[in-house]
């Protein structure tokens, strides 16, 4: 009788459904093409899960600015204090809806990799090719060999691609706009998850290379596994000082409390071990280079441009509202961890000699550099972090976009050597190729240039120079590998037997575009990004 | 007894957990070390419910369980397709992407 009395009383929480409706129409399509999966035949998948992904993610887009058109710069808290909807969370899902477009247009693409980049199911006929030594990385397992069983077409006819990364990639989206705009600890970890399984998957879809790609899923998965067990530590630890999960509590606990500091300092040492993780920064960076060599390039371009955006943005939230006050006490060891990150980033990029891993260690050293914005808990520090995302996203995404299309006889030509001369193969694409290095580098008139202007002055005024100077440094080391390659396209001799470029079809074609239109737009006039990202504060 | 204890044996679980994802070989015993200290996070998630007198933290852990449920679905597949193609479950050999 007391459980009914008790359950009369329930009631649900209130839902701005204007606030979270982009993420319901994310997570919404990610249902729906889980059902075309199902009920429609091979053939018309493809298009349908195009069309749908598309226009989830402009609708989405369009919902987003309806709101933010609408509402004023103080952010709202929603489901009964689950999602912050606030000023930097309408700014990470916009980042994060527009680099998910383009990350859907290079998976989308079947022009570049005939049949699209993804197969699941080949790992049978590898077993017979080579399975035992690993000595089948190069052959082609994929490609031309037709399995009539399960309906990859016929002889004549590329296979058809594995539709259900589309699926995985609006979970994926979906995942990742939830853990920007988490406000308590549990949902954080729940959007964790849901971001991190999918992404687990698409890395072992490769159509070639099939033991590299599989070997970076399990990579993937057992050390994400282990690093989310952290995390879920460190929200027990909290759970266990503060009495609850939620940001502001965790906040005001630690602002008058006469308890030990071991539950807060442990709890948060370890959260932010698994915060790290997903962010590559630093010492934890060891999945990143594997996994973004093996997985397949469109995968991987999604991975570093829209998991590195959710990845801050979670961290940012964390560290400003949960954590702000205790700053003092946290800080210096994220001052070692911001400049082991910028010093691995530069210093074991030089050595590299495969692209991908390049931009890989590239990508570390960017984390170190967003920390410096993320650390220093202020409004300027907080922008010049969001605008650092925006423009380091649309960068990635287009050089992924690019190396996607230098290929050799076996699929991509990712080694650095088969990049001699090839801007006398390709002079466009060599020279798309450089802007976005050179972007990466940070020269002035290119996104890179004013992110890093900002997260820097942002830093320095916040009292870390000596960390920022050690920035500066590591920019420079880092510039050095950017520019080997640049030489290298365009001061070496083509080899003979060197990668030809394919020419793109439409969607790798646009994503490019995008990606570089949007790096060299920020970087000639970023007033208005830097606006937005301006705009408003976290909401407690 | 208090329920401190409870928290020193979870402390405990955890810890031979990550040891175990640390130097155990074969993928599946790596795996499980996960799951231990998943579980270990529960019993320390239970207790702290109890010591605050409160539900939030059995709520949670069965959130926990259900992700943990939902992780395995994921990581078997990898791992039986990885196992498929190279016929053995041990991560050493696992070493095409290095350096």
């Amino acid at each position: 009788m007391s459980i009914l009395a008790q359950q009369a009383q329930l009631t649900a929480p209130p839902i701005d459904y204007g606030a979270v409706a982009p993420l319901l129409i994310i997570l919404g399509a990610a249902c729906v093409a889980v059902l075309i999966e199902a009920f429609l035949p091979r053939h018309q998948r493809w298009p349908a899960q195009v069309v749908l992904s598309i226009v989830a993610l402009v609708a989405a887009g369009l919902a987003l600015a309806l709101y933010a058109g609408n509402s004023g710069p103080e952010g709202i808290t929603t489901i009964s204090d689950a999602l912050a909807v606030d000023r930097p969370t309408l700014f990470l899902w916009g980042t994060l809806l527009a680099l998910g477009l383009g990350s859907i247009l290079l998976i989308a693409d079947r022009s570049v990799e005939p049949g699209g980049a993804f197969l699941a199911s080949a790992a049978s006929r590898a077993a017979v090719g080579g399975g035992g030594g690993g000595v089948a990385t190069g052959g082609g397992v994929g490609g031309g060999d037709p399995d009539p069983d399960r309906g990859y077409g016929s002889p004549d006819q590329a296979p058809t691609m594995q539709t259900e990364v589309f699926p995985f990639t609006l979970f994926a989206l979906a995942g990742m706009m939830t853990f920007c705009a988490a406000n308590d600890l549990l949902t954080m970890f729940i959007a964790l998850e849901v971001l991190s399984l999918p992404l687990y998957l698409m890395c072992g879809l490769a159509r070639r290379r099939r033991l590299l790609s599989q070997e970076a899923a399990v990579k993937y998965f057992l050390l994400g596994a282990f690093a989310s067990a952290f995390f879920l530590y460190g929200l027990a630890l909290l759970y266990g000082y503060a009495g609850s999960v939620r940001f502001s509590e965790i906040a005001a606990a630690s602002a008058g409390s006469q308890k030990s500091d071991a539950l807060l300092l442990g709890g948060l040492g370890l959260l932010v071990v698994g915060l790290m993780f997903k962010a590559s920064v630093g010492p934890f960076h060891t999945w990143t280079p594997d996994v973004y060599q093996g997985a397949p390039t469109p995968v991987t371009a999604f991975m570093g441009a829209c998991t590195k955006v959710a990845a801050f943005g979670g961290i940012l939230r964390v560290l400003y509202v949960a954590f702000g006050d205790t700053r003092w006490e946290w800080r210096g060891v994220l001052w070692a961890v911001a400049i082991a990150s910028m010093v691995i980033g530069a210093v074991i990029g030089l050595t590299q000699t495969d692209v991908k891993r390049m931009i890989a260690y590239s990508s570390v050293a960017h984390a170190g550099f967003l920390l410096l914005g993320a650390m220093s808990i202020t409004a300027a520090g907080t922008s010049g972090t969001l605008f650092y995302l925006l423009a380091y996203g649309f960068t990635t995404l287009a050089v992924f976009g690019v190396i996607s299309l230098v290929r050799g006889p076996d699929g991509e030509a990712t080694h650095l050597s088969q990049w001699a001369g090839l801007a006398k193969r390709s002079p466009v694409v060599a020279a798309v190729m450089s802007f976005l290095l050179l972007a990466l580098a940070g020269i002035p008139l290119t996104s890179g240039f004013t992110a890093k202007f900002a997260v820097f002055s942002a830093a320095s005024a916040d009292g870390m120079v000596p960390l920022v100077v050690i920035a500066l440094i590591a920019s420079a080391v880092a510039a050095f590998f950017y520019v080997r390659v640049i030489v290298l396209m365009y001061f070496s001799e083509p080899a003979p037997d060197g990668p030809t470029v394919t020419v793109p079809g439409a969607f790798t074609t646009a994503a490019i575009t995008l990606g570089v239109l949007v790096t060299l737009l920020l970087g000639i006039v970023p007033t208005l990004a830097l606006g937005w990202a301006g705009a408003g504060t976290f909401v407690g | 007894m208090t329920p401190t204890y409870y928290l020193l044996l979870s402390a405990l679980l955890f810890s031979i957990g990550a040891v175990g994802v640390l130097v155990r070989r074969n993928a599946i015993v790596v795996f499980m070390c996960i799951e231990l200290m998943l579980n270990s996070v529960n019993l320390t998630l239970v207790t702290f419910a109890r010591i605050n007198g409160a539900l939030d933290g059995q709520v949670i852990a069965f959130f926990v369980m259900v992700v943990a449920a939902a992780e395995v679905v994921v990581g078997l597949a990898i791992i039986m397709s990885i196992f498929r193609t190279r016929r053995t479950a041990s991560v050493d050999d696992a070493n095409l992407l290095k350096y």
